[in-house]
């Protein structure tokens, strides 16, 4: 049988033969991700399995970075509860203080994760690792705790979609625009159980740091995982992350896929998705004068290198408007300590913007910009429900960074040729 | 057999909307049960009573990876949930933490909010006693199943460990 990405990956942990869409299989995991929300619960569940230690203690990874640096006296009993365990059974990669970033940014920077993976986390944005050429899905904590004690997991073989990315990418579109446009053609249940698999000329135009962005969103469309293949470009990253022995790696010729996306990126403007749905997704141009109180910037979505160099490219040299809360949040010390050297957050700073450590907070309504009813945010991450980021009376548009910097300036939806 | 009234909600319920992400500094169900729903509407658990069940369109509990969704569920007194679809990582957990849930497609435009239902998961029956309907649903999957048969995935796993001990 010729394989899918996906297949293919889940074949090569198992020692059943894959056949077909459907079948259920049982993988080895090559890692196995909690966070501080989504430990807690894993570990009660460890216990009651009745389990001593887990699988493979380089295996396992933890890292507390949503309510973290620990908003309240409740997050940090959580967070001591992470700790603990983490120290009990020897986790080589636990993570809370200085060397803690937001996780989907901090496994692929420093290489715990790479082509031909599989990784479970008790995390959504798990996904994102398929950037990689991984096949990473999230699960819940109870999942977790199995996978953590047996190393293993079950899997029901998905069915593919393929989105076929064509054209050259315009100024000021990136990832994040092709993601929120498939999101939007495909609505947020469209993949739901299945896989996405991205290809066409595009994928050679994008940088990892695009790839990881645009798998991190495969949630959102309710996919199981958003695959790229690993090329020459995946195999360069991998390795200044420190890996070695990683190969290149493609869906065989003439696999099989429930259907086919074609996506003209050349056609494409910057995308924003407008309140409570990520596929509500409208060009800028249609919610531009949308007044704004707050713009994040920041995230497993966009909260890299190339994004913060993004945003400081429309912020250098201008003001944040008087009435907008800006708060950037480089998504590692890595990245955080990158910007530092090139001067981003002197920029940053200099437009009037709030620089903060690395967090997931404001992303989930955590801490460090919660929302009041009745206001608007524009931010670069990946979910708009309501009530997200704060009061349910409150708005949020997903967007890229460079529209977000924009906005921030403008003090309402803009597009940043036009800030 | 599980009776009680149905609370219909819409598509896309997603999980903070089911238990916003400012309450999952705990772990404990009961507390997580009186914050269930409240991303849709303050209050909403207090129409509640033990036993009735959440009725759902397309996608129910998309979003986060969150655990405590069907453990507010749980925890707010409710045992089934009935819907035209679930996201994914929510059916998983659902089964993990003993919430069941019946996926019945536009079969679900038969049930109204108020709806007194009665359901017999174990054969797949929902039967709407106000309407005098009866809606029948697909088995679980065998290896689904196998884990329901041991109680859950955490004796699945426990069971599992002895095995190797």
């Amino acid at each position: 049988m010729r394989h899918t990405l996906a297949q293919k990956i889940l074949q090569r942990h198992t020692d059943q033969q894959i056949t077909k869409d459907g079948q259920i299989v049982q993988c080895r995991v090559s890692k196995v991700l909690a966070n501080d929300i989504t430990a807690p619960l894993a570990i009660k569940s460890f216990n009651s399995m009745g389990a001593t230690d887990v699988f493979d203690k380089d295996k396992v990874i933890l890292v507390c970075d949503h309510f973290t640096p620990n908003k309240d006296i409740a997050s940090a009993e959580q967070v001591k509860v992470v700790r603990d365990f983490a120290t009990a059974k020897h986790i080589t990669h636990y993570f809370e203080g200085g060397d803690c970033g937001v996780e989907h940014a901090l496994l692929p920077e420093i290489g715990l994760v790479g082509p031909g993976d599989i990784v479970v986390g008790a995390d959504s944005h798990t996904c994102t690792y398929g950037g990689l050429g991984a096949f990473a899905t999230g699960m819940g904590s109870t999942d977790i705790a199995g996978a953590m004690v047996l190393g293993e997991t079950w899997f029901k073989v998905p069915p593919t979609i393929r989105v076929v990315l064509n054209g050259t990418l315009p100024q000021w579109v990136g990832g994040k625009d092709i993601i929120l446009e498939v999101i939007g053609r495909l609505g947020v249940a469209g993949a739901l159980y299945k896989a996405l698999e991205f290809a066409g000329p595009v994928v050679d135009q994008l940088s990892i740091e695009q790839r990881l962005c645009m798998s991190n969103m495969a949630i959102e469309a309710g996919g199981k995982a958003g695959l790229f293949p690993a090329d020459a470009k995946t195999l360069a990253y991998c390795k200044a992350a420190g890996r070695t022995g990683d190969v290149e790696l493609y869906a065989d010729e003439g696999a099989h896929y429930e259907r086919e996306i074609v996506i003209d990126c050349s056609a494409l403007t910057p995308r924003v998705a407008c309140p409570h749905l990520p596929d509500n997704v409208k060009p800028v141009a249609e919610c531009a004068g949308i007044r704004i109180d707050q713009a994040v910037i920041g995230s497993c979505t966009n909260g890299r290198i190339e994004d913060m160099r993004e945003a400081a490219a429309v912020l250098k040299g201008r003001k944040v408007a008087k009435h907008v809360r800006c708060i950037i949040l480089p998504a590692t010390p890595g990245i955080w300590k990158q910007c530092l050297k090139e001067g981003l957050l002197e920029i940053f700073m200099d437009a009037g913007a709030i620089v903060g450590p690395p967090t997931c907070g404001p992303c989930l309504g955590g801490h460090m910009g919660i929302l009041a009813g009745g206001e608007k945010a524009i931010a670069t991450t990946n979910r708009n429900f309501k009530g997200r980021m704060g009061s349910l009376e409150s708005e949020v548009y997903l967007s890229n960074p460079a529209v977000a910097a924009a906005s921030a300036i403008a003090g309402a939806i803009c597009h940043p040729g036009k800030a | 057999m599980y009776k009680g009234r149905a609370h219909k909600v819409g598509a896309h319920i997603d999980t903070d909307a089911i238990i916003p992400a400012r309450y999952l500094v705990t772990t404990d169900t009961e507390e997580l049960g009186r914050n269930c729903m409240s991303g849709l509407e303050a209050g909403w658990v207090d129409r509640v009573k033990k036993g009735d069940i959440m009725v759902a369109e397309e996608n129910f509990g998309c979003g986060s990876s969150r655990e405590h969704a069907p453990l507010a569920l749980l925890g707010a007194g409710i045992p089934v949930v009935v819907a035209h679809s679930f996201a994914r990582i929510f059916y998983r957990n659902s089964f993990n933490m003993g919430l069941i849930l019946l996926e019945i497609g536009d079969e679900v435009k038969k049930i109204d909010d108020g709806d007194q239902l009665e359901i017999d998961a174990q054969a797949g029956v929902i039967k709407n006693v106000t309407k005098g309907l009866t809606i029948e649903t697909q088995p679980v999957p065998p290896f689904m199943q196998n884990i329901l048969n041991k109680g859950g995935l955490v004796n699945y796993v426990k069971d599992r460990l002895q095995q190797t001990a």
